[in-house]
């Protein structure tokens, strides 16, 4: 057990950056997702922790020893693949022992703790199977088991989900988590589904393009994200391009005057980040909006809206039945409003001014 | 129960007309072997076991077995684990030029084995010539020559298996504390074994029927089992040929289901 530090880590192929310079630092005991859209870096990131990918700049320490040049098998780390990596000739039990094997321990004692391990991912009695005669669900089981059983310093998790059918997905998600906490696993896991980031990491990172846009635990990026990448990233979000005129004023790209969050400063692209929960609708003869579209989602109503040509997403709870809002059709004018602090001021979105040499 | 459709009647017709344009000669010549007269003739005038007591007593048989299966031996033994280091190189090291080698080592099923054998000889002489020793008609020189015939099977049936596998599973390894000779050793020498396997068996037939590359390179004594058959041949017809070659296909076809029992041929080729 130990706590993992990436000090300055970066990847470059050539010219092109992979991963710019990641500092993290995960706690012992703690559970840290690296999220972003497939390219930005994270699973070079998870790699490099692991030992598959050298870095080009920064360090690796686990549990306080510097393994930045230590081959993977000298890191006392486990992983769990997205394709879980099974070993096809070897049976469950074969698999599970594997690293114990590597590690000498004895036999007996080998025995019993892939027999614990296995009770553990609820798999008992499996051992002699071969992986290819185990469902998708119990693959990634005996995966989980086989990187557990070492009882790794650091345990990592390589997309571990997305081979697993959506119910299957919520389920395995708790337990993992569960098991995270219950052995107190100091844990890095990469994800590109903000969901499972969301639910099951203390904290998160987000990545894009090879740069941290954001540390920080679910609420923080979602209440307060630092940029509009990490706004539309980490749940639905409006995003208006403008800039702020006066304090509270925010004058959008198509002209619209609206009401912000921001107590001060003006001038200077910005832009305003307003989540949908957070628009009110109401019908309204003379309202400055229009519906555009209506979407039944069950327990919420999606209001898609037109405001002065501005495009703004509305998620409302279901109006009851004889609400008038139950009413509105495309083409009818509403009234839109919302709490001046619910839109977020954020700096506008930096084209890529620095070289990538 | 319902007629069969004319669609599937087509088909089953197709594949029953494959079987036998491929089987008749092999059950012709089983069916030849045991006729009794000497000059082969439809309807047989009896039936024999004479031709197999005839090849068996005449040593140029024999012998030929024994040197088949010694050359074949040995080829396999040494062509299977150079085309083996020879796919892994070319599916991991990811060189420049791989596509270009990999064609190469395949050059030899391309060539005919009757320009191939000449040109070895040719080669074979030159060598004797600049080293002062036997080359064209010693068991090594045939030996050589086999090899190359061993190459190409085995270089595309092992990269067959080492691009079927997850590297992933190779990671996983190291990851749980395998060292990279550990890792070749417990897992992707495993994955490459069917097609090692098949490798063997390709490798071991193709040396062991082989008569246009051996043709000019087998030295006196040392005449291979084909070769002898040919010299048989240009001297008389009659059914010991045939016997001789249902002894021959007997062991292919042992060969191959004792391979089946290991891999599964049908899923490694």
């Amino acid at each position: 057990m130990g706590s993992l530090v990436l000090d300055a880590l970066g990847k470059r192929y050539g010219s092109s950056v992979a991963v710019e310079r990641v500092d993290l630092d995960v706690r012992q005991g703690e559970m840290v997702a690296l999220l972003g859209p497939s390219g930005c870096g994270k699973t070079t990131t998870l790699r490099m922790v692991a030992g598959f990918v050298e870095p080009t700049a920064g360090r690796v320490l686990i549990g306080g020893g510097d393994v930045t040049r230590a081959p993977p098998h000298a890191r006392d780390t486990g992983m769990v693949f997205q394709s879980y990596a099974l070993f096809p000739h070897m049976s469950v039990g074969a698999n599970v022992a594997f690293g114990l094997e590597m590690r000498r321990i004895g036999r007996a004692e080998r025995e019993q703790r892939v027999r614990e391990v296995l009770r553990l991912v609820r798999l008992e009695g499996l051992e002699d199977r071969l992986p290819r005669q185990l469902s998708g669900g119990q693959q990634q089981r005996v995966a989980l088991a086989r990187a557990l059983v070492v009882n790794p310093a650091v345990f990592l998790l390589d997309e571990p989900l997305s081979n697993l059918d959506a119910k299957l997905r919520g389920e395995v998600r708790m337990e993992i988590r569960a098991l995270q906490q219950r052995l107190g696993l100091t844990t890095l896991i990469v994800t590109h589904d903000q969901e499972e980031a969301l639910t099951m990491a203390d904290r998160l990172v987000v990545m894009e393009r090879g740069r941290v846009r954001q540390v920080g635990s679910a609420e923080d990026l979602y209440e307060r994200p630092a940029d509009p990448f990490v706004a539309g990233f980490v749940g639905r979000c409006n995003l208006l391009d403008g800039r702020l005129e006066t304090p509270g004023r925010f004058r959008t790209a198509s002209g619209a005057l609206l009401p912000c969050g921001a107590p001060e400063g003006a001038g200077g692209d910005a832009v305003l980040a307003l989540r949908p929960e957070h628009v009110r609708v109401a019908p309204a003869a003379d309202g400055p909006g229009r519906l555009v579209a209506v979407t039944y989602l069950g327990p919420q109503t999606e209001y898609h809206l037109d405001l002065a040509g501005t495009r703004l997403l509305a998620v409302q709870p279901t109006p009851g039945a004889a609400d008038p809002m139950r009413r509105l059709s495309p083409g009818d004018a509403v009234s839109i409003s919302w709490d001046a602090a619910a839109a977020r001021l954020l700096p506008a979105a930096q084209p890529d001014k620095e070289p990538d040499a | 129960m319902a007629l069969p459709s004319p669609s599937r009647l087509v088909f089953g017709g197709l594949v029953a007309t494959a079987f036998t344009l491929m089987l008749a000669p092999v059950v012709t010549v089983m069916v030849i072997s045991v006729f009794r007269q000497e000059i082969v003739s439809f309807p047989p005038s009896g039936f024999t076991l004479r031709w197999y007591l005839n090849a068996w007593d005449r040593q140029e048989f024999a012998r030929g077995f024994i040197s088949s299966l010694q050359v074949a031996s040995l080829a396999t033994l040494i062509g299977v684990p150079l085309g083996t280091a020879a796919a892994l190189a070319l599916v991991r090291s990811g060189m420049r030029g791989g596509a270009a080698i990999s064609t190469l080592l395949l050059g030899p099923l391309a060539v005919p084995g009757v320009v191939a054998g000449t040109a070895l000889y040719m080669f074979y002489l030159r060598a004797e010539f600049w080293l002062d020793r036997d080359i064209t008609s010693t068991l090594q020189g045939l030996v050589a020559a086999h090899v190359l015939l061993t190459i190409p099977w085995t270089v595309r049936l092992v990269t067959a298996s080492l691009q079927g596998m997850d590297r992933a599973a190779e990671e996983a390894a190291a990851n749980l504390g395998a060292r990279p000779f550990t890792v070749f050793r417990r897992v992707t020498l495993p994955a490459m074994r069917p097609g090692i396997i098949a490798a063997c068996l390709f490798s071991f037939i193709q040396s062991f029927e082989n008569l246009e590359l051996s043709l000019l390179l087998v030295g006196p004594g040392r005449t291979t089992l084909p070769v002898a058959m040919l010299n048989y041949l240009e001297f008389r017809v009659d059914p010991t040929l045939a016997a001789v070659a249902t002894v021959q296909i007997l062991l292919v076809a042992v060969l191959l289901l004792v391979t089946d029992r290991f891999v599964s041929i049908a899923r490694t080729v």
